[in-house]
């Protein structure tokens, strides 16, 4: 019942925006929120639709995925609209009643800052739709490295990252599979009230508290056995290379950036 | 309590891309008293099976008839049946969660709504029938017992429900051959002296043929054959064709067929073997 969860929103196909190195990725996505502040004219929003609908088709990811992550962020979006809409004063007035006044510069601003929103989303959704967990908790590290200077654990953090993923899947179907032993010694996880089904979690949680301590203690120990003790000096299986498509990913947004620019300067 | 599976079908993940198929058709009935082993490779569809016959899965089409009735009808308490169809699942230690041994095993009971008093003898009842001196284990951490013996606290657990019939999940897996003969064992007395029906699934078909009464062989989510120890092992070839062993014996047994000494198929069990080739090696010497 449990295990048909996915993992994160990771879309598993192939594709040139897939294979990008995932550094170049996490960088262009910052550019990307820079570039969606930067913009001040509607006309910049159709500029970066288009470029969120060209990546989104050479990424192989059909809109409604992209569409998908905005689905629990839809009442801070409407919130967003709804305030712009109700408590921005202008010239022009549209709508008078009762207390509410809506006008015109009221309506734009609130659209357009809903929109802002709506591509926030978008473009990160965009990174994490393309990039598997594994690949983004590397790039992290990598990109993060030049903090272990002032002594700052990027390595460490990229992989519990990594482990955690790793064990997700395992503890659920280890949930799954406690929960049914309980059932069948009578356990009712699903009638009573709050408290009584607090209680029922019980025979529920402990073993999994005791899997996951002894879980990690095997993993900890299979780890040393095989001569892991941090980052120092470690090399990589896959070592991430630019690659042309990379060279040319930054040259779009690079592109984009200029126009938005532009646009903000003439309009 | 007879327990009959008509036209059972299970399949996994209905509706999605992902959709596979557990189990295919399968038909089968155990009677009173009886001690049913299923053998089959990984992912023949044993596991699945077996949290069908107390109601942890819903079959997709099919039904499982406990005492004639159906297990998923509407008005059918599935509570208290599984109370009365105990199943023990593969590494049952990693279901214990108490403080002590007793109030472990005290869960299922508890759950049945009893008097303090009668589950005190039913955890004293399942502590005897796993072989666990009560005075030595009963305030004892089950998480400080060996792997073998929280198995066995594990099993009192479900036994501790008394149920009429009870399920078990590869019992044996992991276990030293020490703590494995204790289980078997146990399996053997609570079956000869409680008359409890038991089905066990099993991969060790030495396990097997030393206590089942009549076996289930599966493969790929069917039924493939069903018969006693003796008719199954017999057929060697049909039980390698599907990747499962015959037990050491009767390895041993096909092997000196093989170099020319006639020998009955149905040798399974050493002792009989042993016995069989004296009296082979007494007449050779003989003459």
């Amino acid at each position: 019942m449990l295990t048909n969860i996915t993992m994160g929103q990771y879309y598993p196909v192939d594709s040139r925006v897939h294979r990008l190195d995932p550094r170049i990725k996490l960088v262009l996505t910052i550019a990307f929120i820079v570039i969606v502040f930067l913009a001040k004219t509607f006309l910049g929003y159709a500029l970066i639709l288009g470029f969120v609908w060209l990546t989104a088709r050479l990424a192989n990811v059909p809109f409604r995925m992209l569409l998908r992550g905005l689905k629990p962020l839809r009442l801070i979006i409407v919130l967003t609209f709804l305030l712009n809409l109700f408590f921005t004063s202008g010239a022009t007035l549209w709508v008078e009643f009762w207390i509410i006044r809506i006008y015109r510069e009221g309506f734009l601003q609130a659209a357009f800052y809903s929109l802002r929103l709506v591509f926030l989303v978008i473009g990160t959704s965009l990174l994490t739709l393309t990039t598997s967990p594994v690949s983004l908790s590397d790039g992290i590290e990598i990109l993060l490295s030049p903090l272990k200077k002032i002594h700052f654990p990027a390595h460490e953090l990229a992989m519990m990252m990594t482990i955690a993923l790793r064990f997700i899947p395992t503890l659920l179907e280890e949930t799954d599979k406690i929960m049914k032993a309980q059932m069948a010694r009578g356990a009712d996880f699903e009638s009573g009230n709050l408290i009584s089904r607090a209680k029922a979690m019980v025979p529920l949680l402990v073993p999994l508290f005791v899997s996951a301590f002894r879980r990690a203690g095997d993993l900890a120990m299979a780890m040393e056995s095989r001569c892991y003790h941090g980052g120092q000096g470690r090399t990589r299986l896959r070592v991430l290379k630019i690659t042309r498509n990379d060279w040319i990913a930054c040259g779009a947004v690079a592109a984009l950036l200029a126009l938005i620019i532009l646009e903000g300067i003439f309009l | 309590m007879p327990i009959e599976v008509v036209h059972l079908t299970h399949c996994y993940s209905e509706g999605s891309a992902l959709r596979t198929v557990a189990l295919n058709d399968v038909s089968f009935r155990i009677e009173d008293g009886e001690f049913v082993g299923i053998i089959g490779h990984t992912g023949s569809g044993k596991s699945t099976l077996v949290q069908h016959l107390n109601g942890l899965l819903k079959p997709s089409s099919g039904q499982v008839l406990i005492d004639g009735e159906d297990l998923n009808g509407e008005h059918v308490n599935r509570r208290v049946l599984r109370q009365r169809i105990g199943l023990v699942f593969q590494y049952p230690e990693y279901q214990l969660f108490e403080e002590t041994v007793a109030k472990d095993i005290a869960f299922g009971p508890k759950n049945q709504g009893l008097s303090a008093a009668e589950i005190d003898e039913r955890v004293r009842y399942a502590m005897d029938c796993v072989h666990l001196n009560y005075d030595k284990y009963a305030e004892r951490s089950p998480f400080e017992l060996s792997g073998g013996q929280m198995r066995r606290v594990a099993i009192a657990g479900v036994l501790a429900m008394r149920p009429s019939v009870l399920i078990l999940d590869e019992p044996t897996a992991g276990l030293d051959p020490r703590g494995r003969d204790k289980i078997l064992t146990m399996l053997e007395e609570l079956h000869a002296r409680e008359n409890v029906t038991i089905l066990m699934v099993s991969h060790s078909m030495d396990d097997m043929a030393r206590l089942a009464t009549r076996l289930i062989v599966m493969s790929e989510g069917k039924i493939v054959a069903e018969g006693t120890p003796r008719e199954i092992f017999a057929r060697d070839d049909m039980m390698t064709s599907i990747g499962l062993d015959v037990p050491e014996a009767a390895r041993l047994c096909a092997a000196l067929r093989a170099k020319g000494y006639s020998l009955p198929a149905d040798l399974f069990m050493p002792e009989e073997l042993k016995e069989h080739l004296l009296r082979l090696w007494k007449e050779g010497s003989a003459c």
